[in-house]
């Protein structure tokens, strides 16, 4: 019997169990990203810029060349990588604080000016390493730490649609949001991260993103609970698709 | 390169200084006094096949700095006071990562949004550390627009010789004014510089890792002391200007922009004989105390002057502390000083010690 | 016959894998591990219908599985 390994840790995964929850789907996420930098062969060439939340430490699951940015402002942090050694690759990793609430001008502008970097935005509608307080993300109902109540469109507006933004931007060449709740949305999660990569080493702009991921933590669910709340709640109001994608084209 | 003199602004002579040390990246944003700066960037950094990037905010300025910095090539900010404040929480990282780089301030009135006139109100900012965290950056104070050209250049030596970040901490005064400038030879390129730690791609190595968090035991008690050592070697790097102090029986202390006035003072006290000295700090940190101390045991008096409500003298009273003490004549933010001024000063201070 | 193996000091379980599996061949065992998770098992009497499909490896946050696959042998007629 001849048997073939059918999967396994890819390469620039470190071989350490990470400090996630049971459940956090951080681990997911990056495990993609480390199988596309391996199967398309950036690895030795990636310059990471790692952000403040769960997967603060990013750098030491993910094998390669890092700095640490300070909230918020990965994207200004990539922006002076990639301009200083625009041949290597270059991509940050964010939660949902980090990208769309203290570091929404930097992203907005990275991405407007079209900066040939790739942004993975991990969307759990919470903030989870300060212990689940009110994310930009948060549902309309949603009980926070900050929002005991629920979320109320009133007095704290209403969720940040992050991928449909970025597909507004001129600078942005891919923009999609994609979830990691099944099989078959962890795939296209995966195609959605290698096309971010793409357009980046294609030089034609700003590669966004979106992957919908569960806190059980916070959520106060157990792990399978948040992932049907993936489903239920999530995906219905940010929904799933490519919102931008320039194919061919791109910035001069 | 020909012995030619060029007639330029301080805020270009520090451009010119950047450009010559092999600065290729620069990120800045709009403010006044000093937008000559990101102005000439511009147009040179693209002729030079560096990057120039008008950032949306000294917050993501000085990020785009840390970012470019980490991957070992020399870049540069610059501001002024209110925008410089933004750029401290950057500056507390860069410092507690290792990273080298330069940040230019040209001073203006405050606090809050003051005015655009010259102070020398951010000192405290610059050398005791607007951000957070124990960590410390030289601090160069230049006073013509030749040192502007000379320091700016300087300090890229020195952000990569102790990979940290240096200031360069002019004002308004020194921005706008122009004076003659001789330029040195452009360094030479040097692709090898900061491989033993920039993030280049981990081919063939181990990853590397540029980061300020340590949460392992002791690690961050470890990192601190280490930085501390560094900040100690810093001394080497002490600079000061005395002038005329030997026979003095009172020194000036003053810095910047407002020791070339204080200089004009002591000049046409000297002239009516009176036995006044100017002693000019280069390097704000490390503080010149060794050099104040010996003035202090060889019985001078001193009076410091300065475009703010009372900041060096704190250090130099820490300096010279148990041997003399250091009389204050504050040069008041938001008026522009003159010789007359700080020749009444420095008389009414002798006149007190008569 | 395709297999998978289970690193039980990895597995946190959250049992997300017992719900992508085809064969539903996975269930929480009483098992504690040292980090003090009860870990996830393969049912032995399910064992032999695993197709190395590897659903369960990729839907693990924790790369905790391992899958082997096998090509499928024709039973006798």
């Amino acid at each position: 019997m001849s048997e073939t390994m059918a999967f396994t840790r890819p390469r620039s995964l470190a071989d350490r169990v990470t400090h996630y929850c049971p459940g956090c789907q951080h681990g997911i996420g990056q495990r993609l990203v480390a199988e596309c930098l391996d199967e398309m062969n950036l690895t030795d060439n990636t310059i990471a810029v790692t952000s403040i939340g769960c997967s603060v430490f990013l750098y030491d699951y993910l094998l390669v060349d890092s700095v640490e940015a300070p909230h918020g402002r990965a994207p200004a942090v990539a922006t002076g990588v990639k301009r200083a050694r625009p041949e290597n690759f270059v991509f940050t990793y964010q939660g949902d604080g980090d990208l769309a609430s203290i570091g929404m001008a930097e992203i907005m502008h990275a991405a407007n000016r079209g900066e040939r970097i790739s942004v993975v935005f991990v969307n759990n509608t919470i903030y989870g390493m300060t212990g689940g307080q009110m994310a930009p993300t948060t549902l309309v109902g949603q009980k926070t730490t900050t929002c005991p109540s629920g979320r109320c469109s009133a007095t704290e507006g209403m969720p940040f649609r992050m991928a449909e933004i970025m597909a507004g931007l001129g600078g942005v060449a891919y923009s999609t949001r994609v979830a990691l709740n099944n099989v078959k949305h962890i795939n296209q999660a995966k195609k959605a991260v290698r096309r971010a990569f793409e357009v980046q080493l294609k030089n034609q702009g700003l590669g966004f993103v979106e992957l919908l991921a569960t806190c059980p933590t916070n959520w106060k669910m157990n792990p399978l609970e948040a992932n049907e709340r993936i489903a239920k709640e999530l995906i219905p109001y940010f929904p799933l698709g490519v919102f931008k994608d320039v194919k061919e084209g791109g910035q001069c | 390169m020909e012995d030619a003199r060029i007639f330029i602004k301080g805020n270009e002579a520090v451009a010119y200084g950047a450009m010559d040390a092999g600065c290729r990246c620069y990120f800045g944003y709009p403010i006044t006094p000093q937008n000559e700066i990101p102005e000439f960037m511009s147009k040179a950094l693209p002729q030079a096949g560096g990057a120039f990037v008008q950032a949306e905010s000294e917050v993501a300025a000085a990020n785009m700095l840390l970012g470019a910095a980490a991957t070992g090539i020399r870049s540069m900010t610059s501001s002024s006071s209110p925008g410089v404040s933004l750029m401290q929480e950057a500056i507390s990282y860069m410092a507690g990562s290792d990273i080298p780089g330069v940040l230019v301030n040209m001073t203006r009135g405050g606090p809050g949004l003051g005015d655009i006139n010259p102070s020398q109100a951010d000192y405290f900012q610059a050398v005791k550390g607007g951000g957070h965290g124990d960590y410390r950056t030289l601090v160069l104070a230049p006073s013509t627009c030749q040192e502007a050209y000379d320091l700016t250049r300087q300090a890229f030596d020195l952000a990569f010789a102790y990979r940290n970040p240096v200031l360069v901490l002019g004002d308004a005064i020194l921005g706008q004014m122009k004076e003659p400038v001789r330029r040195a030879e452009p360094r030479a390129k040097d692709p090898a510089e900061a491989g033993q730690w920039r993030l280049d791609g981990a081919k063939g190595r181990e990853q590397r890792i540029l980061k300020s968090l340590f949460l392992a035991d002791g690690a961050l008690a470890a990192h601190n002391l280490r930085l501390m050592e560094k900040y100690q070697a810093m001394r080497a790097e002490t600079r000061a200007e005395a002038w005329d102090t030997d026979d003095a029986k009172l020194v000036v202390v003053a810095f910047g922009s407002i020791a070339r006035i204080v200089k004009t003072a002591v000049r046409a006290l000297r002239a009516r004989g009176l036995k006044v000295g100017l002693f000019r700090p280069i390097t704000l940190f490390p503080f010149p105390e060794h050099d104040l101390r010996e003035l202090a045991k060889a019985g001078k008096a001193f009076l410091t002057i300065e475009h703010n409500m009372g900041q060096m003298v704190e250090d130099v009273r820490l300096a010279v502390c148990g041997l003399a003490d250091s009389d204050f004549y504050p040069a008041l933010p938001g008026n522009i000083p003159t010789p007359d001024e700080f020749e009444a000063a420095i008389l009414k201070s002798l006149e007190g010690r008569a | 016959m395709s297999r998978i193996e289970i690193d039980e000091e990895r597995c946190k379980g959250c049992l997300l894998c017992t719900t992508v599996c085809p064969k539903a061949m996975l269930r929480g065992s009483s098992r504690v591990n040292p980090t003090g998770y009860k870990v996830v098992e393969v049912i032995p009497d399910l064992a032999g219908q695993c197709t190395g499909c590897a659903a369960c490896a990729q839907m693990c946050p924790d790369v905790a599985i391992v899958v082997w696959r096998s090509p499928k042998r024709k039973e006798a007629a």
